[in-house]
């Protein structure tokens, strides 16, 4: 993968992973031209598009996009499954997750993605690994502190 | 879980309800200075939360370079806080052009070697989101002590993190490879995912790898089967099916040592074609899986059952209700038609289905792979399921149907008319959308098949008399109606409804397109031209066209100005010659040794061609001894390279200087006389050129001049075009007109003439032999 945006349907963006080295132009380019395709799609149309040589794989939960740009031997649905994954792990960790929480605590957000993935590739592929990482960190954070 | 600082949650709240652009930009601003005091002498303490508001600050686009150096004070402070937040906005604000991000080495080398898995894992996350070839040079060893540590947390993270070194710096390869063998054996999910995606990237980059590990492919057959057959543990499992991550990344590695090697596909035989019937693929997660499984029968030196196994899997794929699934279907199709051209094709009618779906990318798809579907004995059922998509596609898909659609007819058109209708088809539904070069080619096409003159003419008569807009069918309508107005007015045709067009009519369409606000230059130079041409074609006089000529002398557009001046010269000036300059033209091929004599054969033919009467010729036929002589036919346009014919068109034109063979006076009637000039050239003894001239020396002139000339059998005759078919009154430039005879056996030469013209209001046929021929002319 070489990067995940996540943004709001007025194309405010909530979370963004870059697994590819770019500079900040480079990047507000990318998302601002993305978030334009993407929120120009229907709603029936299937979740996958070609962008400059790349395969974008989107999914839209409730009001926020979640977008995976991957390479041209990657697979789709396997990516779809991917996201999934992650909006699941927000769930439980949040509770029925919703936009605002991510905003609210976009820190964690990132803390829980970068327990799943890491590099771009999947790193755990146990649900129950990923979250109770992120509790035994949060304890680790609380003690300290 | 944490209470966040009630100050970022705040901020937030505020940047929320900012009503303007302006208003978000002045909290923010405000807010900075405050994080920027802190950062200098605020309490080290709450240095995480105010990076923590300047991170969110960044992510709605506002400048956040002075936190950098707060990163790394941050990832250096003991606590756990500090790090968590500072290794974060070390990844969002540094990456590798930054200079700052070289001095996170150090704190990154020190966490790693710190007993704590949180702490560890916070690093090797941070160096392969952001680690650099420097960092990664400087770190490797780090990572690979890692590797083998206890914490199976940390391993998989190091794995991960040794894939981005490697990504990173190839010779780093070295050392990671040796650890991979041991790594297999991991029984832990991610780590044992993260060694697969190792040895994938090791395999990609290193033929050398790539060789050194085709003989764990075995141990990969038996992980994977252990994975899927020891029941489906619900945590590592997706709707039933185990770990799919899990199954896509080995089918991955599969694939890449399977490729170009027998042995290693040989071994994989038989899981792929167990993966493939076995897997439940009612979820997205088991079709990942089976998806993965097509893509690496595909690639590897699979049993030939195996890939039309895989390929109709694809085909099912087809026929699935989620549209993601249709969607991978055909682009993997579209990778397969090529090399499995039969497999593909028994799916053909389901492709086909395809070219409705609303969804354009899937349409799209559907489109490119039905156009390479396209073949002998599918090609009109095809062509008709193009067109109708033509007509509703979406309009950035036209271009590419009616092009598609175009090319298809050119390579596999059973007949030529259908050819003709096919382009006609899409010319009438999509003209603006084709591309430039399908006027050229319609006409070529047209052209070369004289059988259809008759019936194309009419047809696109009837689509321009309906619409002039779509400018290709406007060009090559006004080109046909030029070139083959005759046919046009002449009568009916079998193949088309019958068509009472008048000549006025037809002048009238013409006159229209010119007028046209549509019509781009270009086709008003052919509609032009077509009106020039119909002048010779047409029976009533030629004043309107005459007319039009005129007035367009004058016109701005500087190519039609310089057309209708040239034109209204011919009228005037040159009219004698207008009907040679003006006669069919001869089939433009695009190469080819026949090119020439084709051409040539069509160019002289021509004249015959508008001859209505040819069935009088038999009357001259039978009066020469009843061995009918080989009248003036067209030679037909087809190729026809007899030996005498390519010979006598290879002969130069020119009359050498030879011995001169008298003129002969051949008749003469009320003013009008013919004369007849011989020349034998040097070299080809066989040809006889015969100069027919045709002078006036009375008051009126002579219209509607046509001289022809038949032969005995042996001999070949070739009439090329006369210079015009008036003889101006009182010595009025002379008509002149060109006999090619060949004598091969020397036989002698015997000539009737046949002459048709109007003299003095009245029309004139005269038949006569010729007598007294030289000698020479033949011996």
């Amino acid at each position: 993968m070489q990067f995940m945006l996540l943004f709001s349907r007025q194309g405010k963006l909530r979370l963004q992973k870059w697994y590819v080295p770019l500079s900040d132009k480079e990047k507000k380019k990318i998302t601002r031209e993305l978030v334009q395709t993407v929120l120009a799609r229907k709603p029936k149309m299937c979740s996958f598009l070609e962008w400059r040589d790349l395969k974008i794989v989107y999914k839209r939960y409730a009001s926020l996009y979640f977008c995976c740009a991957i390479e041209d031997q990657d697979n789709e649905l396997i990516t779809l499954e991917i996201i999934h994954r992650y909006v699941e792990l927000l769930d439980k960790y949040f509770g029925s997750v919703c936009e605002l929480d991510i905003i609210f605590n976009f820190e964690k957000a990132y803390f829980i993605l970068d327990e799943f993935l890491l590099g771009g590739e999947v790193q755990e592929t146990s649900k129950k690994n990923v979250l109770k990482a992120i509790e035994q960190a949060d304890l680790l954070q609380e003690k300290i502190e | 879980m944490v209470v966040p600082s009630l100050k970022l949650q705040d901020l937030i709240e505020e940047i929320r309800g900012a009503k303007t652009q302006a208003q978000e930009r002045e909290v923010i601003q405000r807010e900075c200075a405050h994080i920027r005091a802190s950062f200098r002498d605020g309490d080290p303490l709450q240095r995480h939360r105010q990076l923590a508001k300047l991170l969110y600050v960044h992510m709605l686009g506002y400048p956040a370079h002075f936190g950098q150096m707060e990163c790394l004070k941050l990832i250096a402070s003991p606590r756990f806080i500090d790090k968590r937040v500072g290794y974060l906005g070390a990844m969002l604000l540094l990456d590798e052009r930054q200079d700052a991000h070289l001095l996170i080495t150090n704190s990154i080398k020190n966490d790693l070697s710190q007993g704590i898995q949180a702490v560890q894992g916070l690093a090797l996350c941070t160096l392969s989101a952001m680690g650099s070839a420097e960092m990664c040079r400087d770190l490797a060893t780090e990572v690979e002590r890692l590797l083998l540590g206890p914490s199976p947390y940390v391993r998989k993270k190091a794995v991960l993190t040794a894939v981005h070194m490697i990504r990173k710096v190839p010779e780093l390869s070295d050392i990671f490879l040796p650890v991979c063998a041991k790594l297999l054996h991991e029984r832990h999910h991610g780590v044992l995912l993260g060694t697969i995606t190792l040895i994938t990237e090791l395999c990609e980059r290193s033929p050398a790898a790539l060789e050194h590990f085709r003989k764990v492919v075995p141990q990969l057959v038996r992980i994977f089967r252990t994975l899927v057959t020891t029941g489906h543990t619900t945590e590592h499992s997706i709707s039933g099916v185990s770990d799919p991550f899990l199954q896509v990344q080995i089918l991955r590695l599969l694939r890449i040592l399977g490729r170009n090697h027998e042995e290693s596909s040989e071994s994989m035989n038989d899981l792929l074609a167990q993966v493939a019937t076995n897997t439940d693929t009612s979820r997205n997660s088991g079709s990942a899986v089976l998806f993965e499984t097509v893509l690496t029968i595909m690639d590897i030196r699979s049993a030939a059952g195996l890939r039309v196994l895989a390929v109709n899997i694809l085909g099912r794929f087809l026929l699935n209700s989620d549209k993601n699934i249709r969607y991978v279907a055909l682009t993997s199709l579209l990778r397969l038609v090529q090399s499995d051209h039969s497999a593909v094709q028994r799916h053909r009618p389901t492709v086909v289905e395809c070219l409705r779906e609303p969804d354009a990318s899937l349409s799209r798809r559907a489109l490119e792979l039905s156009l390479a579907l396209v073949n002998n004995s599918n090609v009109r059922a095809m062509i008709q399921e193009l067109q109708g998509f033509l007509e509703f596609c979406p309009l950035d898909l036209r271009a590419d149907c009616a092009s598609g659609i175009l090319l298809a007819a050119e390579r596999f058109a059973p007949t030529k008319r259908w050819h003709i209708d096919t382009i006609l088809r899409v010319l009438t539904m999509a003209g603006a959308y084709v591309r430039d070069d399908a006027v050229a080619n319609l006409t070529q096409l047209i052209g070369g098949a004289q059988e259809l003159h008759a019936y194309s003419v009419r047809r696109l008569y009837s689509a321009l008399a309906q619409d002039i807009s779509q400018q290709p069918l406007v060009q090559v309508a006004a080109w046909c109606i030029g070139e083959y107005g005759d046919l046009l007015l002449e009568g009916s045709c079998e193949e088309t409804e019958p068509l009472q067009v008048e000549e006025e009519e037809v002048l009238a369409l013409l006159e229209r397109v010119l007028q046209s606000h549509m019509s781009l230059p270009a086709t008003r130079g052919y509609a032009l031209t077509a009106l020039m041409k119909l002048s010779t074609r047409l029976r009533g006089d030629n004043n309107r066209i005459r007319q039009v000529v005129s007035i367009y002398g004058s016109c701005l557009d500087v190519e039609l100005q310089q057309r209708a001046v040239e034109y209204n010269t011919l009228f005037q000036k040159y009219d004698h010659m207008r009907a040679a300059i003006l006669e069919k033209m001869p089939l433009v091929e695009r190469g080819g040794p026949q090119v020439d004599e084709e051409a040539k054969e069509s160019k002289e033919a021509a004249p015959a061609s508008t001859d209505p009467q040819a069935s009088k010729l038999l009357d001259l036929l039978d009066l020469l001894d009843g061995t009918s002589g080989d009248a003036q036919q067209p030679p037909p346009l087809d190729p026809s390279p007899e030996g005498t014919l390519i010979h006598l068109l290879d002969l130069p034109c020119a009359p050498p200087a030879l011995a001169p063979i008298p003129n002969l006076k051949v008749f003469e009637r009320e003013g009008l006389q013919l004369n007849l000039s011989f020349v034998r050239p040097p070299g080809t003894p066989a040809l006889l050129l015969i100069t027919v001239t045709a002078t006036n020396a009375s008051e009126g002139d002579v219209t509607h001049f046509v001289c022809q000339a038949a032969v005995p059998k042996s001999f070949q005759l070739q009439l090329q075009a006369p210079s015009g078919d008036t003889v101006p009154a009182q010595g009025g430039l002379p008509m002149t007109q060109l006999l090619r005879i060949l004598n091969p056996n020397k036989a002698p030469l015997r000539l009737k003439l046949r002459l048709t013209y109007n003299h003095f209001g009245q029309s004139v046929q005269e038949i006569f032999e010729v007598n007294n021929l030289p000698v020479e002319t033949w011996q």
